[in-house]
């Protein structure tokens, strides 16, 4: 190609891909490749798309992705380890026209924020739940999770996860599933361009669905830590699909609205 | 007749090099540079323009958002 054509092509009116403006032009502390950059992404994506950044307001973490607030141009609440939910429960009920979402990890959300999460989402909280499952703690130096698939080796099961010693691998996202307060539960992963825009798809679905008040939507994000997992980013990605996706299958788990509210009164009358 | 043609710029700075956009490119367009960044990275580069088709496979896994994709008929 000469660099004519190249400059015919690099006209900004053929820009058909480029970094979301709600993203900050600061560089992201994430390592090369992991899956949290691409969530911050969609989200950044989504919000612009909608046109809602300035009703919008995230919940942060804590885990690697504590930071959020720095990369994504919206208002952000900081919460203590776990308590998103909670959190994001009182700023959306003192402010019920924002659009209100959290993003945790899965130490953060089905570890020490388990009650947090599940209370939330049976309350059917009219808020957006991100959940980024790379089945490990990433930000302390890769500790088994509450989603640690069993063998998986990490640096407190360094044999490999033993239900005996260490319980089972939790899929919490079923369990939420079965809460009246959610409307629409998914699983979702980011390591192909096909399954980042569903992913992409399925975060737009979730804000309007707060929109239209219909309860809580729940997003998993079966992601990588290839830090964590101690391969490199494409292996992590290839690792991921063999097994994560085994004992994590992608797919809709619930899309309707939570449970109406008179089908409970029969029960005392 | 006219072709579709595509191109990307690589955002240098930004780059990691964690080659998830190599393996994402359907047309074999991308590789690493064998060059580092400031923050040591070995970005990515055009090592086969002529074979892009603008299809945004590589800008839309890339986790730092550092690709910008264009298409044109050329
Ligand atoms: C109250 C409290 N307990 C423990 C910690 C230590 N800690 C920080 S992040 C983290 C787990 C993070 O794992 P995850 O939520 O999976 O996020 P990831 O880094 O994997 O994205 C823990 C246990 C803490 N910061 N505060
Ligand atoms: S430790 Fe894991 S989760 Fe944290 S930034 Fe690195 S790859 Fe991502
Ligand atoms: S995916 Fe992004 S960060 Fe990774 S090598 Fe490609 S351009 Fe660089
Ligand atoms: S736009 Fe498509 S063809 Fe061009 S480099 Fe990216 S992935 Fe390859
Ligand atoms: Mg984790």
């Amino acid at each position: 190609m000469t660099d004519q054509e190249l400059k015919e092509i690099m006209k900004p009116e053929n820009i058909v891909y480029k970094k979301s403006g709600l993203l900050r032009d600061n560089i992201m502390h994430y390592c090369p490749g992991c899956s949290h950059g691409v969530t911050h992404k969609l989200i950044a994506e989504v919000i612009e798309e909608l046109g809602i950044k300035e009703q919008t307001i995230g919940i942060s973490p804590v885990g690697c992705s504590v930071f959020a607030y720095n990369y994504i141009d919206v208002d952000w609440q900081e919460a203590a380890h776990g308590r998103a939910p909670a959190l994001a429960t009182a700023v959306k009920r003192l402010l019920p026209d924002k659009y209100v979402f959290t993003y945790q990890g899965d130490g953060d959300l089905a570890s020490i924020g388990a009650a947090e999460i599940l209370h939330a989402c049976n309350r059917g909280e009219n808020i957006v739940c991100i959940f980024v499952n790379n089945a490990i703690y990433g930000m302390t130096g890769g500790q088994m999770a509450p989603t640690t698939l069993v063998g998986m080796k990490t640096a407190t099961t360094p044999y490999g996860r033993n239900v005996d010693r260490n319980g089972y691998p939790m899929k919490i996202t079923e369990l939420i599933a079965q809460l009246p307060g959610t409307c629409y539960v998914t699983r979702q992963s980011v390591e192909t361009p096909a399954a980042v825009r569903k992913t992409k798809q399925a975060i737009k679905k979730a804000f309007l669905n707060q929109k239209e008040k219909k309860g809580t939507s729940f997003i998993e994000v079966v992601s990588t830590c290839n830090s964590g997992w101690k391969i490199d980013p494409i292996k992590a990605n290839k690792w991921m699909q063999d097994h994560l996706f085994k004992f994590y299958p992608l797919g809709d788990l619930k899309d309707s609205v939570k449970d109406d509210p008179e089908s409970y009164k029969q029960y005392i009358e | 007749m006219a072709e579709i043609k595509g191109a990307v710029v690589v955002d240098v700075e930004r780059c990691k090099g964690c080659g998830l956009c190599i393996v994402a490119c359907p047309k074999k367009v991308l590789d690493h540079s064998g060059d580092v960044n400031s923050r040591g990275y070995d970005y990515v580069k055009m090592v086969n323009p002529d074979a892009c088709i603008g299809c945004t496979s590589c800008a839309t896994v890339c986790p730092d958002s550092v690709i910008t994709v264009y298409r044109a008929k050329i």
